[in-house]
């Protein structure tokens, strides 16, 4: 497991590599926006990881609730840790592109604004956990996160009355969309060496979070176990 | 002790009825939640009306959010009173042993936060009129299915994250976190609808669709897990 892990991850280093140099130096300077365009290489793979993590939070609560084990809430966690840092990624990025091209650093539009909501609700689940303590942490966390899963597609409704702004996703977007091959190459690059990175991230944060609740539960039987000696 | 037959089980309505009662009783003997909401709610108004001083026209545009971020604020000190009181002489352990459905349980505190923040909601709005000289341009009965919804929306949501949050270290603080996030598309909507219909500009009936649509997907979802929050050890 260990040696399989170390090899997941060397491989994961050399497509971060590869990608960074695919999207700084392989693909083409774009037209009009020139090099800022270049941040599309990590805002879009990394809103992708984000909404990826974010769904499997989802899934990985409903199989708490069903089976009650440690396995699916130390995924819950470490999945909503980590898309929560890839969504911070994305609502940096954003701006940093959209001042140079739009003139403005922020707008209201859908995508933005779903994005930001999302970034809210996962981060009041990660408060709601830090708050919480003792066995009911899981049920109360799984049970956040499935109204908050449940209230994307109401808060993309409700944000896309505004005029949207966000540029159309240009892969199958319809007509007038697509790109450069060398530039699709590049993004196909960075979409796997982040999702690889994400995946090598979580694992290493559902490893900890086991670990961790074994401590806690060696902690609590010994504290027993003295109990017991004690009053004998 | 009687070993007669029961008369008959008490069905649904009747637990929910008997619960919605005994924190009417409780309310209006203490009238813990509703003085504080009140006035609360007054000083929200007051301080809004020195923060913006508007013209009749400005007044109809920003009274939306106004009065809905009035009403948020007031309804949370509501809501984070909902499961404080059965803490006490361990009242939820109660229940939780009690055969009665968790469901009632729920729908009696959520029925029960209901009328209190649309009792809240009645002097708000008239001191709104009052303060900001409102007058509204599209038809009042709008405004109050508007607020109907609205209310729903809040009160549902917040009266099962007031659940959760009794169970964190920082019970009062932690509703408003995991709450607002959730309500932002509610609170969009009540917001919009309520401007469209005071400016009169166009029609509120997309918004009030959306409201709906928001009540019933989250009133089914907290009558889902209801049951397992209030069993989470």
């Amino acid at each position: 497991m260990k040696r399989g892990f170390i090899a997941i991850a060397l491989v994961t280093l050399g497509m971060l590599s590869y990608a960074l140099h695919q999207a700084m130096v392989g693909a083409p300077m774009e037209r009009t926006m020139g090099e800022v365009q270049r941040i599309f290489y990590y805002h879009v793979p990394s809103a992708w990881v984000a909404f990826l993590c974010f769904f499997v939070n989802f899934l990985a609560s409903i199989w708490y609730l069903v089976k009650r084990s440690v396995k699916p809430d130390a995924i819950a966690l470490a999945c909503a840790e980590v898309g929560v840092v890839f969504c911070t990624i994305v609502l940096i990025t954003g701006p940093l592109w959209a001042k140079p091209v739009w003139g403005i650093w922020w707008t209201w539009d859908a995508r933005l604004t779903s994005t930001l909501v999302l970034w809210l609700i996962y981060i009041s689940y990660l408060i709601l956990r830090k708050y919480s303590s003792g066995g009911q942490t899981p049920v109360i966390a799984a049970a956040l996160a499935i109204f908050g899963f449940v209230d994307v597609p109401l808060v993309y409704m409700s944000i896309r009355w505004f005029r949207t702004q966000h540029p159309q996703p240009v892969i199958g977007g319809g007509e007038g969309s697509g790109i450069h091959p060398g530039m699709f190459s590049a993004l196909m690059w960075n979409f796997a060496a982040f999702t690889l990175f994400a995946a090598v991230l979580i694992y290493l944060r559902y490893r900890l979070e086991v670990v961790q609740q074994q401590v806690e539960t060696a902690y609590a039987d010994r504290a027993l176990a003295r109990d017991v000696r004690g009053a004998r | 002790m009687s070993t007669a037959p029961l008369a008959k089980t008490p069905g649904l309505l009747e637990i929910t009825l008997a619960t919605l009662v005994k924190d009417f009783r409780l309310e209006w003997r203490s009238k813990d939640a509703l003085n504080s909401m009140l006035f609360f709610a007054l000083l929200v108004i007051v301080i809004f009306s020195f923060a913006f001083d508007p013209t009749a026209e400005e007044s109809r545009r920003i009274a939306g959010g106004l009065i809905w971020v009035g009403v948020l604020f007031a309804a949370v000190v509501a809501l984070n009173q909902t499961w404080a009181r059965e803490l006490r002489n361990q009242v939820l352990d109660a229940y939780r042993v009690s055969p009665a459905p968790a469901m009632s349980l729920f729908i009696a505190k959520a029925v029960g936060n209901f009328i209190f923040v649309t009792l809240l909601e009645i002097p708000m709005a008239l001191l709104f009129v009052v303060f900001y000289n409102l007058r509204s341009i599209g038809p009042v009965y709008e405004l109050v299915i508007v607020a109907v919804l609205a209310t729903w929306a809040l009160v549902v949501n917040g009266t099962f994250f007031a659940a959760l949050s009794i169970r964190t270290r920082a019970r009062e603080i932690m509703l408003p976190l995991i709450l607002f996030p959730i309500s932002i598309p509610a609170l969009l909507a009540m917001v919009d609808a309520t401007t469209t219909i005071l400016t009169g500009e166009s029609s509120p009936m997309g918004w009030i669709r959306l409201l709906a649509g928001y009540d019933i997907v989250f009133t089914t979802v907290c009558l889902m897990l209801f049951e397992t929050v209030l069993n989470a050890e």
